[in-house]
């Protein structure tokens, strides 16, 4: 080791780093980020998701998917497979088409752009003529159909996009027989939709939003069939045996044309508005789906009546006398059902319905009763409540893995046993290392158990914290409870629901044993549970004391919001983890430390004003600690108030007016501090910008003092049995870090486990370090007799980690945002320090131990820090001696949620936010990489493949 | 009165016993005097320290001249550059202090109550048209009074003119330590924080190293006014001409490394409470082999600038006394507010 550690480039160490780390983005988890278009191929089964941003995600079988960014960052507005083929096309909305195929390099698929074209007009012609509107991929996998606001289609040929001219279909010839009378009360106009046959590849459906449709003959050139449709047209779908289509319309309505030989300008069959009498909003896609039995489903989006349900983002499910309005949660981007594809087969035979809105993916299992959702295996709505924070626990042991796993799928009948329906390609990365555990915390109190070990980030297990607590939301007020004979027959489906009922329920820190299954949870209100899992349902009183961290300080008063009101008598639990105690940290301020020993059975919680110890074992407050300055006027007058956010303040004054639109009926009351906050904050706000405004880009140099706001806010704690007092007696200790760069240090007396009942813990203050540069600690960890950190409790008797070295003298590590500082223990003398912004001008954001391994050899594994700072840079630090080894970008620095939601896992992984709903998944692992990595094979091609697939190609064309 | 008495050159021992024969030779034990002799120069400097006592003793050709005043009508006006030769006669200024009656002096105290607040650094080795200044904050209650911003400057460039960004200064508050210093001034560009350039650096980049250097704040300016540069002769005279530290360059270094390790010490030193006991500073370990070049490497930038140091302000006469004020101070406040917290809860 020692020739390591020599400064400069030793080529040893450098080889070694290679080995070690390496800085790898390698999939995002959670939901795109403002999806705008879907597509979906029946063919490969796969489906496409297009974004505003210009990302392109595919996404087959559970593990198989693939991500494209057009060059351009511009929305894409369509998504079309092309038929039997490996390959799609999207447009932009710059009007540019994309050609992409996914094709196999060393053992794996890759999503790759090959081509990409804008259709120009001739010159002088204005920007419409070439505005494309619709796009047919053709059967014959040659040509592309490109319908246009002038009424034109132009024919380009694949791939190289040449434009046909001789076979442009002008909107002149087609209006040549259509009749007099009709062509002069609407001109074409652009084209909506462009439809194969599904039985004759050379006639395709083109239709008009003024309302005309027209069959067109490829083969000479002219109108077989005209349709003159009397209201504006908005989609067109076929039926499975070509003999009747479908089209809807703004008005709501729906049409049946027939399609026969003999009559070349047929009447409709059946026109009805579903939603009528009154009027009512578009329909802009509809499906008609044959069955065996006759009836058929006819699905469609939106035509709700525009007084009453014109709000609401619907697709109507219509198959007999069942009728099911599907309410989402947010706009519908666009939808389409998966079906018997097989050329032999004689129908449809619909089997899911797949939903892409603009928060969720929603999936309908359309063949069993009562039309259950599926549950997806990914694209997870992770902000179905505003993420608040989160928490990883790496390597989990079976044991608990199995019970969490059990506790959901309790919690999950509701859902469909329907196997995913979309299911192309295969997967073939390695199996996860290892069960990860990533646990989220949300704005409504609730914490949500996802499995982090692979590419699909797949909700376990979800915890709400809310039964502990009084809130003004009434837990019978379920939109879904609609009578029988309600109309239209709407039915709530999603989980997307941002707006938190009390966002004095949010989760600040998590804390989960993995060994115990004990699980700490600290929220805004200064609230602290400690649960239990249990595998039973359980009816309980949850334990309550009170922590006054204020203790006899005086003449503070506190301007917050108040505690939560907890329900008295017992609660009803279900299975999973329960709560048996919640700590009140008094004032009710937000909780910013937490941690948890469950060998010890002590939790440890901190806020703005103090730190406190509570043993949950004997449910006793062992000791608390005020932090606070006595000047410090700021940090007891409210939840931060002060230095909010403007976009926050915004966000929760929305969240407050929406509240009380919605629940107008429910009672008031208690909402004056509320206002007087909100109006503080305004004027705080107003002043802020006033600030900014005479003083653009200026900084104020000024050295930190012990007088500043918020130097007792406790910002980290850590448990540590180590050499507090003397160097020949270990003891349990409690760990505490400052905002104003003050560590504290208890000593304490845990009972032996036959006395644990009967004696009380202990704590006496041993130590307390003020950090001259006053900077925030972030970070507190002794290193053993080896220069190892200790391992968490409970890991030695587990047998998962070597005892720590109680003989060699131990040392601490303090990380501040500025400096990293070792010094001995038990008599503290600074050994080692690293002065990160003075050299660098970044600070700390996150620090955490993580273990790497070599990926040349299984035997070697160092302990290094990996830190991120508030540039968004990634930065490896060794241990124990401080020597930065490498640095990566990672995040922009402007991206300030993405910085703070980073966490790091212990073998060097790590998640940030890169939208609400998104985590980006990074490796500075070597060995560690959780990535995709998977096949889509071209299927076997059949004979008849001009037959094969044609009804199911997906032409989601239509306007967004 | 005049006495004379005879030391021994070679081993001058320390100032407090030559203050004590001083006293014990003049039968003065209880009254408090100023101490200063007559340089080769002819300034009257003072003697209050063991550096600046074997200074004279060294000096002493042969004769070493001594000037004892009381401390309570002490002329301190007396001592300083020029003094010997600026006055017609000290001795007479000396001997009869009733001449002052008529032309009253500012009353300054001694360089030992002083402690410096800023100095420019470095003036042999940087271009004429830079300034490096340090700022002692420490030790003093005075804010450092400053504010920066980012603006564009043009830089000779191959290619011509160009124009890139820069951090400025943007505001001095008044009162501040920045602004009473007069080395920094609105629109003077900073170009270095700490040795380290600050070019290719964000405005809140460069705020950050400042703060986390501020008890040791050194910065170099690109002055917006360029009419005070210091303008150098030649190598010889040095910086500052006019010093005595000049004649005497095997003493500089010296005084000054000592004067430097302190402050980096000082700056650096946390403060532990063992069991609510007394605030102490943390010591350093004993350096092992590892940490030693961890050490160096970290700090080495802070040596390569401090290596240049001469003093050219007035303001930093004597350097080891204000390093020993400065460490007093600094304790000062730490240790009223962290007794109250002392107290420890057991429920």
């Amino acid at each position: 080791m020692r020739r390591f550690l020599r400064p400069g480039h030793d080529p040893v160490r450098e080889r070694l780093k290679r080995d070690l780390f390496q800085f790898n983005k390698t999939v995002e988890h959670g939901f795109p980020h403002q999806p705008s278009a879907l597509g979906y191929s029946p063919f490969l089964r796969l489906m496409a998701i297009g974004t505003r941003s210009g990302a392109i995600k595919l996404y087959g079988a559970p593990g198989v998917e693939f991500m494209g960014l057009h060059e351009e960052n511009n929305t894409v507005m369509q998504i079309h497979f092309i038929p039997d083929q490996c390959q799609l096309v999207t447009l932009l909305d710059d009007n540019s088409l994309h050609l992409w195929s996914l094709k196999q390099h060393s053992g794996a698929s890759e999503l790759r752009e090959e081509h990409r074209f804008t259709l120009k007009g001739p010159p002088g012609s204005p920007p419409s003529a070439t505005q494309i509107t619709a796009v047919l991929p053709h059967s014959s996998r040659e040509v592309l159909y490109l319908g246009t606001e002038s009424g034109n289609i132009f024919v380009v040929e694949l791939p190289s996009f040449r434009v046909l001219e001789d076979r442009t279909i002008t909107s002149e010839a087609v209006l040549q027989r259509v009749p007099e009378d009709y062509c002069n009360r609407r001109s074409c106009e652009l084209v909506e939709a462009l439809r194969e046959h599904p039985k004759n590849p050379d006639q395709i459906l083109i239709g008009y939003s003024r309302g005309l449709i027209v069959l067109w003959d490829l083969q000479n050139n002219k109108v077989t069939h005209h349709f003159l449709g009397s209201q504006q047209l908005e989609n067109l779908y076929w039926q499975r045996d070509g003999s009747k289509f479908i089209s809807c319309h703004y008005d709501g309505s729906y049409t049946q044309w027939p399609v026969s030989s003999d009559n070349r300008q047929p009447e409709p069959l059946e026109n009805l508005v579903p939603y009528g009498p009154f009027p009512c909003k578009a329909i802009s896609k509809i499906y008609w789906q044959t069955t065996k039995n006759g009836l058929p489903y006819i699905i469609f989006q939106g035509g709700m009546p525009r007084a009453s349900y014109g709000d609401r983002h619907s697709i109507s499910v219509v198959h007999g006398s069942q009728q099911t309005a599907f309410d989402f949660t947010s706009r519908v981007i666009d939808f389409f059902i998966i079906f018997s594809s097989e050329p032999t087969a004689e129908f449809d035979d619909p089997s899911a319905m797949v939903v892409l809105a603009e928060e969720e993916l929603v999936v309908i299992d359309l063949k069993t009763a009562g039309w259950p959702a599926v549950h997806p295996p990914y694209l997870a709505s992770l902000h179905c409540s505003a993420i608040t924070c989160s928490h990883h626990v790496s390597n989990i042991p079976l044991k608990l893995w199995e019970r969490i796993i059990s506790a959901g799928s309790k919690q999950n009948i509701h859902y469909s046993n329907m196997p995913w329906p979309i299911d192309g390609g295969t997967n073939v990365a390695p199996d996860p290392p290892q069960r990860d555990l990533l646990l989220t915390g949300h704005e409504d109190g609730t914490v949500r158990f996802w499995d982090a070990s692979g590419v699909c980030l797949h909700l376990l297990y979800k915890l709400s914290t809310v039964r502990v607590f009084l809130t003004d939301a009434d837990p019978n007020d379920n939109m879904n409870t609609l009578g029988e004979d309600e109309w239209p027959p709407l039915r709530k489906v999603g989980t997307f629901d941002p707006y938190s009922d009390d966002p004095r329920l949010g989760i600040q820190k998590i804390y989960l044993c993995k060994y115990s299954g004990y699980l700490a949870v600290a929220g805004t209100a200064g609230q602290v549970l400690v649960m239990e899992l249990n595998d039973e349902d359980a009816e309980h009183v949850v334990d309550h004391a009170e922590a006054d961290l204020l203790q006899d300080q005086e003449g503070y008063r506190w301007k917050g919001h108040e505690k939560l009101k907890t329900r008295d008598g017992p609660v009803r639990f279900e299975a999973g983890f329960q709560p048996f105690v919640l700590v009140q940290c008094q004032p009710p301020a937000v909780v910013t430390s937490l941690a948890l020993h469950s060998e010890w059975k002590l939790v440890a919680f901190g806020t703005s004003h103090g730190f406190g110890l509570f043993d949950h074992q004997q449910k006793r407050l062992v000791f608390v600690k005020c932090t606070l300055h006595p000047s410090d006027q700021l940090a007891l007058e409210g939840p931060l108030s002060r230095v909010k956010s403007l976009k926050k303040s915004l966000r929760q004054s929305f969240r407050r007016i929406r509240r009380s639109r919605v629940s107008s009926r429910k009672r008031r009351g208690g909402s004056g501090n509320a206002s007087e906050v909100q109006e503080a904050n305004a004027k705080f706000d107003q002043d802020a910008l006033q600030e900014m405004e005479l003083a653009p880009v200026q900084r104020k140099i000024e050295a930190r003092s012990a007088e500043d706001s918020f130097t007792g806010f406790v910002r980290t704690l850590y448990f540590a049995d180590t050499f507090l007092r003397d160097s020949s007696r270990h003891c349990p200790s409690l760990w505490a870090g400052t905002n104003g760069g003050t560590v504290y240090a208890f000593c304490l007396r845990v009972p032996p486990a036959e006395r644990r009942m009967d004696e009380p813990v202990r704590a006496e203050q041993a130590k307390e370090i003020q950090l001259m540069h006053r900077a925030p600690v972030v970070g507190i960890l002794v290193l053993d007799g080896r220069s190892t950190p200790l391992p968490e409790p409970l890991e030695v008797a587990h047998d998962l980690s070597k005892s720590p070295d109680m003989q060699g003298s131990h040392q601490l590590l303090v990380v501040s945002e500025e400096q990293f500082k070792v010094f001995t223990l038990p008599k503290v003398s600074s050994k080692l320090k690293l002065k990160l912004t003075a050299l660098e001008g970044c600070r700390v954001r996150k620090v955490t131990v993580a273990n790497f391994g070599s990926c040349k050899t299984d035997d070697y594994s160092e302990n290094d820090l990996a830190v991120l700072t508030n540039l968004g840079d990634i930065q490896i630090i060794s241990l124990p001696f401080l020597k930065l080894q490498i640095r990566y970008p990672c995040i922009r620095k402007e991206d300030v949620s993405g910085i703070a939601s980073c966490v790091f896992t212990k073998y060097g992984q790590g998640f940030y936010l890169i939208s609400p709903s998104e985590f980006e998944r990074f490796s500075l692992s070597t060995k560690w990489l959780v990535e995709p990595r998977c096949i889509v094979d071209m299927p076997e091609v059949t004979s008849n493949n001009h037959m094969h697939n044609k009804s199911g190609i997906e032409n989601a064309a239509r306007k967004s | 009165e005049f006495r004379r008495f005879s030391l021994e050159r070679s081993k001058p021992g320390k100032f407090e016993e030559f203050y004590g024969l001083l006293q014990h030779v003049h039968k003065i034990p209880n009254v408090d005097v100023l101490v200063g002799y007559t340089d080769i120069h002819g300034d009257l400097l003072p003697i209050n320290n063991d550096d600046n006592y074997h200074k004279a003793v060294s000096t002493a050709n042969p004769l070493l001249r001594i000037f004892i005043q009381r401390k309570e009508d002490a002329d301190y006006s007396a001592f300083g550059t020029d003094t010997m030769t600026r006055k017609k006669n000290v001795l007479s200024n000396v001997l009869r202090p009733d001449n002052h009656k008529k032309k009253p002096h500012i009353v300054i105290s001694m360089p030992q109550d002083f402690r410096p607040v800023s100095s420019i650094i470095d003036v042999d080795i940087l271009p004429e048209t830079h300034r490096r200044v340090r700022l002692y904050k420490y030790g003093t209650d005075k804010p450092l009074g400053f504010y920066i911003r980012d603006g564009s400057s043009v830089r000779v460039t191959p290619h011509g003119l160009e124009k890139v960004p820069g951090i400025f200064i943007s505001r001095l508050v008044p009162g501040g330590l920045a602004q009473s210093t007069g080395l920094l001034a609105v629109n003077d560009e900073v170009l270095e924080v700490n040795g380290i350039e600050v070019s290719g650096k964000s405005l809140d980049q460069v705020t950050d190293m400042m703060i986390a250097n501020s008890r040791n704040l050194i910065i170099t300016v690109r002055p917006a006014n360029q009419r005070n540069n210091v303008v150098r002769n030649s190598r010889t005279s040095g910086s500052s001409g006019q010093s005595t530290e000049s004649s005497l360059p095997s003493s500089t270094p010296n005084i000054l490394a000592n004067f430097l390790q302190g402050e980096e010490e000082s700056d650096e030193e946390d403060i532990i409470i063992e069991d609510s006991g007394e605030p102490q500073q943390i010591p350093k370990a004993a350096p092992t082999s590892e940490s030693l070049e961890s050490l160096t490497q970290i700090e080495l930038l802070h040596e390569s600038t401090q290596n240049g140091f001469l003093p050219s302000s007035e303001m930093n006469l004597n350097h080891s006394a204000g390093s020993v004020s400065m460490e007093y101070e600094v304790q000062d406040p730490d240790h009223k507010s962290l007794e109250e917290d002392g107290t420890i809860i057991t429920l």
